[in-house]
């Protein structure tokens, strides 16, 4: 029983590990980018737009679309890695 | 074709194929009507997950919203789109694995209690009931505006139309028609948005129109011509912001936040079949979602400039056609003040008088015709209108029903019915349901717009938290739970109702606390929720051994 407690735990803290990194991307694309430091980032110019209302209105946005996504591989590989992910098991378990 | 046919045809097609869906994905059991018998695949979920979440607010004045704010309204678009974040990161995947049908039923179990189960109940209802007015609002609106009926008339057909589908399909039903709503909606968004971006930017992808020139041969950019035509007529420019940024900050956090906690929201990832598959359908819900948000900001600024350039200082008997048809539904009124016959359109820093009020939905309603667009398109932004609020409106009324046959009847009330009869219940709680939405829409609280705020305030400062400690804390306990539930929903109400109803004349930044508007106080309500509950759950006994055991099966996808 000892493996397997161990094993729950690794595959928990490296869960946590992921999400203490994409939400610090969350973060810092929103609340960073998009609101305290827009100022800043507004000096910058990319085409027509200011680099800090880019972030807001539209930068933002297309990060988070790609963060779920990257979860979603992450989390694939850490379940294959434990032996949880659902594929091949018959039916579904929780029903 | 005249415009008036055209509206007939594509709302008429729209209608009759969720009618035929509804027949076709009939609810037989009371898994398929709570959660379309968990059998959703992922991208499918994701589609009718953006269309109950797009509202006929997003669809038809959101982008009129930020359009009239500019850069203030990124608070919308960052808070109603990273809420998905945290749905996906924190919450979709473990509530699907804890299975049940509810967002009540993961509260009163994890927290081994009635009380906490009945707070939640309480919750989700008020909620939705605050949402769903506004859609059968929604939906009477664009009846009367675009067919010429009568706003009763429309608002009874809106609500015959969801009562076939919600009360005969359940979630079933009201899946495959929102798949369908996303499809219709998105089209309808798209079209006179690339429409537009081609004639004002010569770029056919609006998101890149926005940061492009002008395509009248200047080379000037567009958000420059915005922002110094905003400046000349005395308005904010357009891409800096009056806000505070502790505001935008907590305004953004509360509706981030909020949007996570909602219940119809996450009621959807109870559909889907695995764990994996309700983490990746909430990266296409927002998938789709995105392809709305990121649009509604382009369209905002090439309304606004269209707006600007077209009718400041003109002649008002030179007034476009579209002026004066929209003049007479009461959604544009010019006033000449200074008695010139000209169109004064002026923002608050001007010397001279505004004398033009236009209201924010003629951005997405108007833009067809304002931009000279063909008449097939201006039927379709009426389907896409209705899609976007039926879709949110069945959604929300599942949640009521499921709420009140499950939740309460089943779980609290009378734990001895069988599934045959809760399912009926179910079915009568959601006719029960379109009808008082129907009342609503038809005599429509002046308190409406005050109480969406609530909504996300209260799910903010309530549902996340308690379920985000609920499976991140094995510690966190009943009493540490629902106290921080009553706190975060007292404070958060409590500072609501004072500015929006008791002194509506304080609410301003000068009287806010820290300067935090009412929007944005679900977030501190929630920062409370969550400093209480731990305090408190640290002072009284742990939960029960087998209250931690459901917390590690839940943190895992399988059964080991």
């Amino acid at each position: 029983m000892m493996t397997k407690d161990n094993h729950t735990n690794t595959y928990w803290k490296t869960n946590l590990r992921y999400l203490a990194t994409l939400l610090t991307v969350w973060f810092i694309v929103s609340y960073g980018c998009g609101i305290l430091f827009v100022e800043e980032l507004n000096r910058i110019r990319i085409g027509g737009f200011y680099l800090g209302f880019w972030f807001a209105q539209q930068g933002a946005i297309y990060v988070f679309v790609v963060l779920i996504f990257v979860y979603v591989q992450l989390m694939k590989g850490l379940d294959k890695a434990h032996g949880l992910d659902e594929q091949e098991k018959r039916g579904d378990s929780s029903l | 074709m005249s415009v008036q046919s055209w509206t007939y045809i594509m709302v008429g097609l729209s209608f009759a194929l969720y009618i035929g869906i509804a027949i076709w994905a009939r609810a037989s059991s009371r898994a398929d009507f709570y959660v379309a018998g968990k059998g959703i695949p992922p991208l499918l979920n994701g589609m009718a997950t953006a269309a109950d979440w797009m509202s006929a607010a997003s669809f038809i004045s959101m982008a009129g919203l930020i359009s009239f704010m500019g850069r203030d309204g990124s608070v919308y678009l960052m808070g109603w789109t990273g809420g998905y974040v945290l749905l996906a990161l924190l919450l979709a995947p473990y509530l699907r694995k804890f299975g049940k049908f509810t967002v009540p039923d993961f509260v009163g179990d994890r927290y081994y209690s009635q009380t906490a189960r009945f707070v939640a109940i309480i919750c989700a209802i008020f909620i939705s009931f605050t949402y769903v007015a506004g859609q059968m609002r929604g939906v009477g609106i664009v009846f009367s505006r675009f067919l010429n009926v009568d706003i009763t008339l429309g608002v009874l057909i809106g609500m015959g139309i969801v009562f076939f589908y919600a009360v005969l399909g359940g979630m079933k039903g009201i899946t495959y028609t929102q798949i369908a709503q996303y499809c219709v909606l998105i089209f309808a968004y798209l079209v006179p948005a690339i429409f537009i971006s081609l004639l004002m930017t010569g770029h056919i992808i609006p998101q890149i129109g926005f940061g492009g020139t002008m395509a009248d041969g200047s080379g000037i950019y567009l958000l420059d011509r915005l922002n110094g035509l905003s400046q000349e007529l005395g308005f904010n420019t357009y891409t800096d912001g009056s806000k505070s940024t502790i505001d935008m900050f907590f305004i953004t956090a509360a509706l981030m936040v909020g949007t996570a906690g909602l219940p119809h929201v996450i009621v959807r990832f109870y559909t889907v079949k695995k764990v994996a598959a309700a983490r990746s359908s909430a990266g296409w819900a927002l998938l789709f979602i995105a392809l709305l948000y990121t649009t509604a900001p382009a369209l905002a600024a090439f309304a606004r400039t269209n707006l600007l350039t077209t009718i400041s200082n003109i002649e008002y008997s030179a007034a476009p056609e579209w002026f004066k048809n929209w003049e007479k539904t009461g959604l544009i009124k010019f006033e000449d003040l200074n008695g010139d016959g000209q169109i004064q359109y002026r923002g608050p820093k001007s010397e001279i008088k505004n004398e033009l009020t236009i209201d924010r939905d003629i951005m997405v309603l108007a833009n067809p015709e304002i931009a000279k667009l063909p008449n097939w398109v201006v039927g379709l932004v009426a389907a896409g209108g209705l899609a976007a609020a039926l879709s949110t409106a069945a959604g929300l009324l599942l949640v009521i029903s499921t709420s009140i046959a499950h939740d309460l009847l089943k779980k609290e009330l009378m734990p001895d019915i069988g599934a045959k009869q809760e399912l009926m219940a179910a079915r009568i709680a959601a006719g029960g349901a379109v009808l008082i939405a129907g009342y609503f829409g038809l005599h429509p609280p002046g308190f409406v717009a005050q109480v969406v705020a609530f909504a996300f305030g209260l799910a903010a400062a309530s549902f996340f938290p308690a379920i985000v400690m609920g499976i991140f804390s094995t510690r966190m306990n009943r009493q540490g739970a629902i106290s921080g539930m009553v706190v975060g929903i007292v404070f958060t109400a409590a500072y609501i109702i004072y500015f929006k109803f008791i002194h509506p004349e304080l609410n301003s930044a000068e009287h806010w606390w820290f300067g935090i508007s009412p929007e944005g106080i679900g977030a501190l309500g929630m920062l409370l929720n969550f400093a209480i509950a731990n305090a408190v759950s640290r002072v009284t006994p742990p939960p029960p051994d087998e209250i931690r055991a459901l917390v590690e099966r839940i943190r895992v996808p399988l059964e080991n």
